[in-house]
C-alpha cells in the first residue's frame, strides 16, 4: 500500500490562449518512509508536480491520493486544512516570516491546531532541538545565516508531524557546507523519524541521499 | 545626465492602484480647496459688482445697510438739486430715491419662505444700472401696481412668473417682467414703482438715494457739504461699490476663515498622503535605485526623478480636483445676507487667480511630500541599496 | 503567540508608513469632528428651543412690528398659559463687527418664559425697575470686560439715536447648549424713546413669545392666533419656537450644506489614505501569504490578518484624532469671537460619528487587499519576488 498515488495527472496552463503543457500523463506511487528525489532540467515541471502533491496547485487532469485521501477533489478551504495536517514544506529561500522569531515562525502553523500554548512550546523547542537550533530560538531571521534560516523553515515544517515533508530546491540557495548540513538533516529525519521525503532538486549530490530518484523531462516521467 | 521622464511615467504606471489611489485623495483635497475659493469669490463677485464705480449711495448713518435706512422726501430733494450732480439725457437730476423693504415668499420645493428684498424704484434706477435687462415680458408701468422680478427670483421663488400675482404691503401686485441683472445681487430683488410702494407699506420715507455726480473728483466736496448740512447731516454718502463690498465683507470674512482652517488641515493630510506613497516608491525601487546609480547617475539626478514623481501625481490630482470643481459653476446657491437679512443667490465662480492658487497648493503638496522620501532615496548607499531585495 | 501578535508586529513592520497613516487619519478625524461641530453649533439655537414656546411674526416679514394691543389678545386664546415679547434692536455697540444679539424684552414676565436664562431674582428686579437696565449673558461680559454697573453705548440703527444703557443683571445658561451672547434690555425704555422721537413706531413690538401648556396643542392654538387677526392691518403667523429658529438656519443652508459635503470628502480622504496604505502592504506580503497557505492558513485568516492591521491603523488614528479635536475645538471656541458660535460644543454623536468613520474605512480599505490575497493563487503567490 503506497502512501502517495499520482495517477495520471497532466497539468497544463493557458497563456494567450495558448496551452502550454507542463505535465503529461504521470503515475507514480510513493511508499510510506520513503525518500524521493525528483530530477530534471529547469522547466521540466518538477516543482509543479511537487506543488500538486503538496495540494498548493491542482492538476489539469487525473488524481492524487495522499494516505487514502484524494486531494484533487477538496476543496479550497479543506485543502488548506489537509495541508496544515499533512503536508510540512521547505522552500528554497526558506520563506520565513522577516517580523517573527524562529521560535514564532516554527509556532506558526501550530496555531491552526488545537493545542495549549504550553503544549505548542513543547513542541517547538523539540523541532527546533532536532534541527539544532536549541539556542538560537529568539533571534529574528535576519540575524541567522542562511544554513540557519533552512533549519527553521524545516524545524516549521516538521513541527506539525507532517504525513509528507515536500522540499523544493532545499540547498538551492546555500553554500556547499550549509547544503551538506541540510541534506544531513533531512537524511536523518527519513531514518530516524520516518518521515516520507519529496524533494525536488537538480543538485547530484543531493540527489544522492535520496533512496530513490525519478527523472521529468519536458513533462513526462522517464 | 538626467533620469529619463518615461522612467517616471513607468514607474507610476506599473503601481497603477497606489498611484491612483493618491491622485484621488489628492484631487479631493484640491476640490475642496478651489471649491472654498470659488464660493469666497462668487460672494464677493455677485455684491460687489452690484455696486457701479460711478453711483454714489446715500443712506443713514448709523444704518449698516439700506433695510435700516431712512431718508426723508425733503432731505432727498434738497441732494437732487445740489449742482455737483449730473442729469439724466431729459434733464431731470440723475439720482433715484429708493424704498428698501422685505418679504417672505415660499421657496420652491420646500415648505420653507425665504426673505426677498423689494425694492421701490423710479425711471432713473434704470438709467443708473445700465446692467439690467429685461428678459422677458416688459418694464412695469409707472403710477401702477405692477411689478418686475430678478431672474433668479423667478427661478427660486414659488408664483414669480409672468402673469402672476404677489400679496404684499396690503395690495397685489402682478407680475409683468423678469430682468437680469448679469450676474448681480439685484438679480435676487423684486422691483416695483417707489410711489405705489411707499403708500402700500405705510411708509413716509425713502430708504436710500442712489446718484451719479458730474465729475467724480467731487466727491469729497460733497460728503463734506452733506455733513455740514443741519438738514443732511445724519446721512452718508458713500461710493456704491464700497458700500456693496461693505456688505459681502462679513460672509467673505467668514467663508475665508472656514476655509483657510479647512484647507491647513486639509493640506496636512494630503501631504502625508503623498509621503507615504513615496516612502514605498523609494523602498520598493531600493535596487533599481542602486542599479541607476552604479550605471553613474548622480544622487542629485535621483532625487530630481523622486521629486519629478511627487509633483506629477500631485498636479494629476489638481487637475482632476479643479476639473470637477468647475462643474460646481452650474450650481447657484443662495444664503442669507448677513447684513440686509435678505437671500442673496450667487454661484461658485473660477477665476484665473483661483486657478492660480489651488495649483500652487498641489504643487506644494507635491514637493514637500515628494521632499523627504526624495532625499532618502539620494542618500542610499549604492553597495547596500544593491543588496536589498 | 496568537495571531494578534502578528497583526501587531506587521504593523511595526514600516514603522515611518504606520505613523504617517495614523497621523493622516488623526488629522482627517480631527477636521471632520470640526466640521460637525461648526453644523450643530449652527443648528444650536434650533436645538435648543422649546417645545413649549410659540413666536408670533407679521405675516409678511419679522422685520415688521405687530401692535402692543395683540398681546391681551393673544392670552385670552384658550390654551396660552403667558405671552411674552421682544423687539431686534441691533444698533452697532463699539463698531460694525460687534453683532451680538440685542433685544428689548417684556421685562414683565420675559424671564418666565426662558428658563434657560439664569438669573437672580434680584438682578431682574432691577431690569424691571430701571428703565435703561439690561442684563447681560456671561460670554458676553467676558470678552467685554463688563461688570454690573458698566454703561454700554449704543448707536441705533433700526431705532435711530444714541441709547446708553446700565448693566444690571449678568445670565448664564442653564446648560451648555444655551446662548449666553444675548444682550436684554427693558422694552419701556425702547418705547419710551420712540414716543419722543417718531411717535408713529411708539407701542409696537417685534414679535410674540407664547407660553402653551401642551406641546401638542401647538397647532390649533397657532391657528386660533393667527385667525384673530386675519384681515387686520397686520396679520399674524405663528409657528414653533423650532420652526421660527429653522428659518433663521435654513436662510443660511447652502453654507451648512457645503459644509456638511466636506465633512463627508473628508471620510473620502480617510478611506485613501488608508486604502493606500494597505494595498501596498499587501502588495509586497503577497509571498508571505502564499507561504501562510501553504502552511494550511485559510483565506478568513488572511482576511483577518489584513482587516486587522487596516482596523488597528485606524482606531489608533481615529483615536488620536478624537483625543486631539477636543482642545482644538475649545481652543478654536477661544480664539473666534463669542458671537460667531454663541454655542461650540463637540458632541458626543459627532464623537461618535467621527470615530465609527474611521474604523468603516478601516473595514473598507482592507476589503480590496484582502480580496487579492485571497485570491492570488499560492503558486503565483510563491514566484512573487520581494
Amino acid at each position: 500500500m503506497s502512501l502517495v498515488s499520482v495517477q495520471n495527472i497532466s497539468k497544463s496552463y493557458w497563456r494567450d490562449s495558448q496551452e502550454i503543457r507542463v505535465l503529461t500523463n504521470i503515475s507514480f506511487d510513493i511508499a510510506e518512509g520513503d525518500f524521493l528525489g525528483l530530477m530534471g532540467p529547469s522547466g521540466s515541471g518538477k516543482t509543479t508536480l511537487l506543488n500538486l502533491i503538496a495540494g498548493i496547485d491542482k492538476p489539469t487532469k487525473g488524481s492524487i491520493t495522499v494516505s487514502s485521501t484524494d486531494i484533487s477533489k477538496l476543496n479550497e478551504s479543506e485543502l488548506a486544512k489537509w495541508r496544515a495536517r499533512h503536508i510540512g514544506f521547505v522552500f528554497q529561500f526558506y520563506n520565513l516570516m522577516p517580523v517573527l522569531t524562529a521560535f514564532e515562525n516554527v509556532e506558526l502553523p501550530l496555531l491552526l491546531s488545537k493545542l495549549s500554548k504550553k503544549e505548542r512550546r513543547e513542541h517547538v523547542e523539540f523541532a527546533l532541538q532536532i534541527v539544532g537550533l536549541g539556542d538560537r530560538v529568539h533571534h529574528y531571521p535576519k540575524q541567522l545565516s542562511g544554513g540557519q534560516e533552512q533549519r527553521v523553515a524545516i524545524a516549521r515544517a516538521i513541527v506539525t508531524d507532517p504525513t509528507v515533508l515536500v522540499a523544493d530546491e532545499p540547498t538551492g540557495d546555500l553554500d556547499k557546507v550549509s547544503a551538506e548540513e541540510i541534506l544531513k538533516l533531512l537524511e536523518r529525519l527519513n531514518t530516524e523519524f520516518k518521515k516520507t521525503i519529496i524533494m525536488v532538486t537538480h543538485d547530484p549530490r543531493a540527489a544522492e541521499r535520496a533512496h530513490k530518484i525519478r527523472h521529468l523531462d519536458k513533462g513526462e516521467l522517464s | 545626465m538626467k533620469i529619463p521622464l518615461t522612467y517616471t511615467l513607468k514607474s507610476l504606471w506599473t503601481r497603477k492602484l497606489t498611484t491612483t489611489l493618491t491622485i484621488g485623495g489628492i484631487s479631493m483635497v484640491v476640490f475642496v480647496f478651489a471649491a472654498v475659493l470659488m464660493l469666497a469669490y462668487g460672494v464677493e463677485k455677485t455684491l460687489i459688482e452690484t455696486g457701479s464705480d460711478e453711483n454714489v449711495i446715500v443712506i443713514r448713518k448709523a444704518a449698516q445697510a439700506e433695510l435700516q435706512s431712512q431718508i426723508d422726501r425733503d432731505a432727498a430733494n434738497i441732494i437732487k438739486t445740489l449742482p455737483e450732480l449730473a442729469a439724466t439725457p431729459d434733464g431731470k437730476p440723475f439720482a433715484a430715491n429708493e424704498l428698501f423693504v422685505l418679504i417672505n415668499i415660499f421657496k420652491k420645493g420646500s415648505g420653507d419662505m425665504g426673505n426677498v428684498t423689494v425694492r421701490g424704484i423710479t425711471s432713473e434706477s434704470m438709467l443708473l444700472r445700465p446692467q439690467i435687462k429685461i428678459l422677458e415680458g416688459k418694464m412695469f408701468t409707472a403710477g401702477t401696481s405692477e411689478i418686475i422680478v430678478g431672474s433668479s427670483i423667478a427661478k427660486r421663488f414659488q408664483g414669480c412668473t409672468i402673469g402672476e400675482r404677489l400679496k404684499f404691503g396690503g395690495n397685489y401686485w402682478t407680475i409683468v417682467g423678469v430682468f437680469d441683472g448679469n450676474g448681480t445681487g439685484f438679480d435676487s430683488e423684486i422691483w416695483g414703482d417707489v410711489e405705489q410702494m411707499l403708500p402700500a407699506f405705510g411708509r413716509p420715507v425713502f430708504s436710500s438715494l442712489t446718484f451719479r455726480l458730474k465729475n467724480q473728483s467731487d466727491f469729497d466736496a460733497l460728503k463734506t457739504k452733506i455733513e455740514s448740512d443741519r438738514r443732511l447731516n445724519y446721512l452718508e454718502i458713500q461710493h456704491e461699490k464700497e458700500y456693496y463690498a461693505e456688505q459681502s465683507r462679513l460672509m467673505a470674512i467668514f467663508i475665508r476663515v472656514i476655509g483657510t482652517v479647512v484647507s491647513i488641515i486639509f493640506s496636512f493630510g494630503a501631504t502625508i498622503g503623498a509621503m507615504i506613497t513615496m516612502y514605498a516608491a523609494v523602498a520598493n525601487r531600493t535596487v533599481e535605485i542602486g542599479t541607476l546609480r552604479s550605471l553613474g547617475f548622480r544622487r542629485r539626478n535621483i532625487l530630481a526623478a523622486f521629486l519629478i514623481e511627487s509633483v506629477l501625481i500631485a498636479s494629476l490630482g489638481a487637475a482632476i480636483g479643479l476639473f470637477t470643481a468647475s462643474f460646481l459653476q452650474l450650481f447657484v446657491i443662495s444664503t442669507v445676507n448677513f447684513g440686509t437679512f435678505s437671500e442673496l443667490a450667487f454661484g461658485f465662480t473660477l477665476s484665473l487667480a483661483v486657478i492660480k492658487y489651488t495649483a500652487i497648493f498641489a504643487l506644494g503638496i507635491g514637493f514637500i511630500g515628494g521632499f523627504l522620501p526624495a532625499v532618502r532615496a539620494a542618500r542610499l548607499n549604492i553597495v547596500n541599496a544593491l543588496r536589498a531585495s | 503567540m496568537h495571531i494578534l501578535k502578528l497583526i501587531f508586529k506587521n504593523m511595526l513592520r514600516h514603522k515611518l508608513r504606520s505613523f504617517l497613516t495614523v497621523l493622516g487619519i488623526a488629522i482627517a478625524v480631527m477636521a471632520f469632528g470640526l466640521m460637525r461641530t461648526v453644523i450643530s453649533s449652527w443648528n444650536s439655537g434650533v436645538e435648543a428651543s422649546a417645545a413649549n414656546r410659540l413666536v408670533t411674526v407679521h405675516a409678511v416679514s419679522f422685520i415688521y412690528p405687530l401692535p402692543l394691543s395683540y398681546q391681551d389678545q393673544i392670552a385670552k386664546v384658550p390654551g396660552v398659559r403667558k405671552v411674552s415679547f421682544a423687539n431686534w434692536f441691533q444698533g452697532i455697540y463699539k463698531d460694525k463687527d460687534q453683532f451680538f444679539a440685542r433685544f428689548a424684552v417684556d421685562p414683565d414676565n420675559f424671564f418666565d418664559l426662558y428658563p434657560e436664562v439664569v438669573v437672580s431674582p434680584k438682578e431682574k428686579e432691577a431690569m424691571k425697575n430701571q428703565r435703561n437696565g439690561c442684563i447681560i449673558g456671561a460670554k458676553i461680559a467676558r470678552t467685554y470686560n463688563l461688570k454690573i454697573g458698566d454703561l454700554m453705548n449704543i448707536d441705533g440703527d433700526i431705532y435711530p439715536g444714541q441709547w446708553q444703557m446700565q448693566v444690571v443683571g449678568i445670565y448664564h445658561g442653564r446648560d451648555e447648549t444655551s446662548d449666553e451672547t444675548w444682550m436684554l434690555f427693558n422694552w419701556h425704555y425702547l418705547d419710551e424713546g420712540l414716543k419722543q422721537a417718531s411717535p408713529g413706531r411708539a407701542g409696537q413690538v417685534g414679535w410674540y413669545i407664547v407660553d402653551i401648556g401642551d406641546p401638542n396643542q401647538r397647532a390649533a392654538i397657532s391657528a386660533a392666533i393667527d385667525n384673530l387677526f386675519t384681515n387686520s392691518p397686520a396679520e399674524t403667523k405663528t409657528q414653533t419656537e423650532k420652526e421660527f429658529n429653522q428659518s433663521f438656519v435654513s436662510m443660511s443652508g447652502a453654507i451648512l450644506t457645503a459644509i456638511d459635503v466636506v465633512s463627508f470628502v473628508i471620510i473620502g480622504i480617510i478611506l485613501m489614505i488608508l486604502m493606500n496604505t494597505m494595498v501596498m502592504t499587501a502588495r509586497e506580503r503577497i509571498r508571505e501569504y502564499a507561504v501562510l497557505k501553504t502552511l494550511g492558513f485559510s483565506s478568513s485568516h488572511l482576511v483577518s490578518l489584513i482587516g486587522g492591521e487596516s482596523l488597528l491603523i485606524s482606531s489608533i488614528g481615529g483615536a488620536l484624532g478624537v483625543a486631539i479635536t477636543f482642545p482644538i475645538t475649545s481652543g478654536i471656541h477661544k480664539v473666534v469671537p463669542p458671537q460667531w458660535f454663541p454655542v461650540f460644543n463637540l458632541e458626543t454623536m459627532t464623537v461618535v460619528l467621527a470615530a465609527a468613520s474611521a474604523l468603516l474605512a478601516g473595514v473598507l480599505a482592507a476589503a480590496f487587499p484582502a480580496t487579492r490575497a485571497v485570491q492570488t493563487k499560492i503558486v503565483d503567490g510563491l514566484r512573487q519576488i520581494g
